[in-house]
């Protein structure tokens, strides 16, 4: 398979014996910085090769990127044609600002949090380093994502898995579950919402229902190992597993508890669904299950009929993947795909499945099941739930076409 | 807001606590009820009125200030209008006033639509909270709570929900009752077969 827009390993095993320090031919959609392939030796067993780095680099082959979409650079997408398994590296992790990314000194900022409680107590990063800490591997997804495919603006189909659904990613988050600060600062029992307020120029609010803090909600302050990246709320956020990403409020100042909810600009007039019955869903803060295949998709070329994997990853914010099923001919027929370890609630999952292309032209189109029964809906069936300028919580089933001559395009959903 | 409007609030905002709470029993009752591990120090008031900012529907955070339509009008020219455009209509930055488009609320079928303060937002707190966390977009929260009523009284004069003669403070804004209020409806989704 050849993957014109990133240098990907299959290229350069493709590459095989004949070496990879001749330049290769600029293929349509390269710029030409793709096209200059950087000069190794020869043969790498007749030379030293450079020693220990302090941080290391990617291969200078590697060159996976986050993009944005529209002039503001408020978000950026995750490259997720160019990932393996399910973590995300942080410094591709997708973004999505409402003020920018501040700077801020971790020995300086602090995390108030007060309204109903027995003692508003400040923590200092440190403080919340000492407390019993708790790490978890699970996705954010944007509650935007795949609105572009939803609205079918201009009907594309050279749209990469990144331009369809790169606002989400997945990541170990490691820091204290909010339960522990709310026991420590003694948060009455009447206590049915609290608000995350950020540090950044939108001083960025939501109200949660305070259900989710005695549930699963972590005050994070590590991302895959390290402190979080700036871009994701450093030096600590809040991490609400399987609800949409604006609501895990970065670089998190502020926590109040109250008996209301304080109808926050982004969660009355942004983040609410607008329904067919002229009403709109407010704190429709769950995402549903969703798949979306990674490999073919655009602009894969396959090399010739024969086995292929198709690879894509299933998510789902209510709980674990169940299964995921493949077709490869337009949604007539269905096959279980194979889950890769782990299977872990409220998180990417990857899924396999061996295919024989026969060579002709082939829809392909992966469906997830999530563990209350769901099943992600096609396009159809979610038009007729929302409406086609519905806001937010695109999960329709997405497809690819492989035409005859191995490209393989955007193909809408079933 | 007249008094049947309070109680419509209210009986919102009842339905929004007990379904928080419904969610949350089961959970609560399951924490441990262990001592206070003594990390972290005690807010003293001070620190705590230096960033508790926000404001809610029934008004809990507004500050001492007022402002009317006209005084908007000198504050919006001078430091919105050039992103925000004349009289709300929009420009680099979002259009803030259009009660009249959108009055059918079919948002979620009609993709030209824009929401705007006077056809979408459902609460007038929000317009001052938002507009005193975050605005203006190059000098974010440095108006004063008179610039701020001030302002928040222009966009609502302007989308036709108070007179122009109105006095915005923290006793009259609580109680504006905005057009789009009772179109908001708790999330329905719960997983399972059926796709709502």
């Amino acid at each position: 398979m050849e993957r014109p827009t990133s240098i990907s390993r299959r290229r350069i095993l493709a590459a095989g014996t004949a070496g990879i320090v001749g330049a290769a031919l600029p293929i349509a959609g390269q710029n030409p910085d793709q096209a200059a392939r950087p000069k190794v030796p020869a043969d790498p067993t007749k030379v030293q090769g450079p020693l220990a780095t302090e941080v290391g680099a990617r291969s200078p082959f590697e060159r996976p990127k986050r993009v944005s979409l529209g002039e503001g650079r408020t978000s950026s997408l995750t490259p997720l044609q160019d990932l393996d398994g399910i973590i995300t590296p942080a410094d591709l992790h997708f973004e999505r600002h409402h003020g920018g990314v501040p700077a801020i000194d971790p020995k300086t900022h602090t995390l108030l949090i007060h309204g109903m409680v027995d003692r508003p107590l400040v923590f200092t990063i440190d403080d919340l380093r000492r407390f019993p800490g708790k790490s978890i591997i699970r996705s954010m997804e944007c509650s935007g994502n795949g609105g572009r495919v939803y609205r079918r603006e201009g009907n594309q189909t050279d749209l990469t898995p990144q331009q369809i659904d790169g606002l989400t990613s997945t990541s170990e988050w490691t820091g204290v579950p909010l339960a522990t600060l709310l026991r420590e600062a003694g948060a009455s029992p009447k206590a049915t919402w609290f608000l995350a307020e950020g540090s950044d120029a939108a001083v960025m609010t939501r109200s949660i229902p305070i259900a989710k803090a005695w549930d699963d909600a972590l005050i994070a302050y590590g991302q895959n190992g390290e402190p979080l990246r700036p871009e994701q709320g450093y030096p600590v956020r809040l991490f609400l597993p399987g609800v949409e990403g604006n609501a895990s409020v970065k670089w998190l100042r502020r926590i109040e508890l109250a008996d209301q909810p304080f109808m926050t600009r982004e969660e009355t007039s942004k983040y609410t669904d607008p329904l067919p019955d002229g009403t709109a869903r407010i704190f429709s803060l769950d995402m549903d299950a969703k798949s979306l295949i990674t490999e073919p998709s655009f602009p894969d070329r396959l090399t010739g009929p024969g086995w292929w994997e198709i690879r894509g990853i299933a998510w789902s914010g209510r709980g674990k993947i169940t299964r995921v099923d493949i077709s490869t001919d337009n949604g007539k027929t269905w096959t279980q795909a194979k889950l890769d370890d782990p299977v872990l609630p409220k998180c990417h999952t990857r899924f396999r499945l061996p295919w024989e292309w026969k060579g002709g032209e082939a829809v392909i189109a992966s469906r997830a099941t999530d563990e209350t029964g769901y099943v992600q809906p096609t396009y159809e069936v979610l038009l007729a739930a929302r409406g086609p300028s519905t806001a937010y919580h695109f999960n329709n089933i997405r497809a690819w076409k492989v035409n005859a001559d191995g490209s393989v395009k955007f193909n809408g959903g079933l | 807001m007249d008094s049947q409007g309070h109680r419509r609030l209210r009986y919102i905002l009842l339905v929004l606590g007990a379904i928080a709470l419904a969610y949350s029993v089961s959970v609560i009752a399951q924490s441990p009820s262990s001592r206070p591990l003594g990390i972290g120090r005690v807010a003293t008031t001070e620190e705590i009125a230096k960033i508790d900012i926000d404001v809610r529907p029934d008004g809990a955070g507004l500050p001492e200030g007022k402002g009317t339509f006209a005084d908007g009008a000198k504050v919006y020219a001078a430091k919105c209008q050039s992103c925000h455009g004349a009289n709300g209509q929009g420009g680099s930055a979002a259009r803030l006033v259009d009660r009249e488009s959108g009055k059918n609320w079919d948002f979620a079928t009609n993709a030209k639509l824009v929401k705007t303060v006077g056809n979408y937002w459902p609460y007038a707190t929000t317009l001052f909270d938002y507009t005193n966390r975050a605005m203006p977009f190059m000098q974010p929260g440095t108006l004063t709570a008179d610039e701020t009523y001030s302002l928040t009284a222009y966009i609502l004069a302007l989308n036709k929900i108070i007179p122009e003669d109105a006095v915005m403070d923290r006793t009259t804004l609580p109680k504006v009752v905005m057009p789009s209020r009772d179109r908001f409806v708790i999330d329905n989704r719960k997983g399972g077969k059926v796709v709502k």
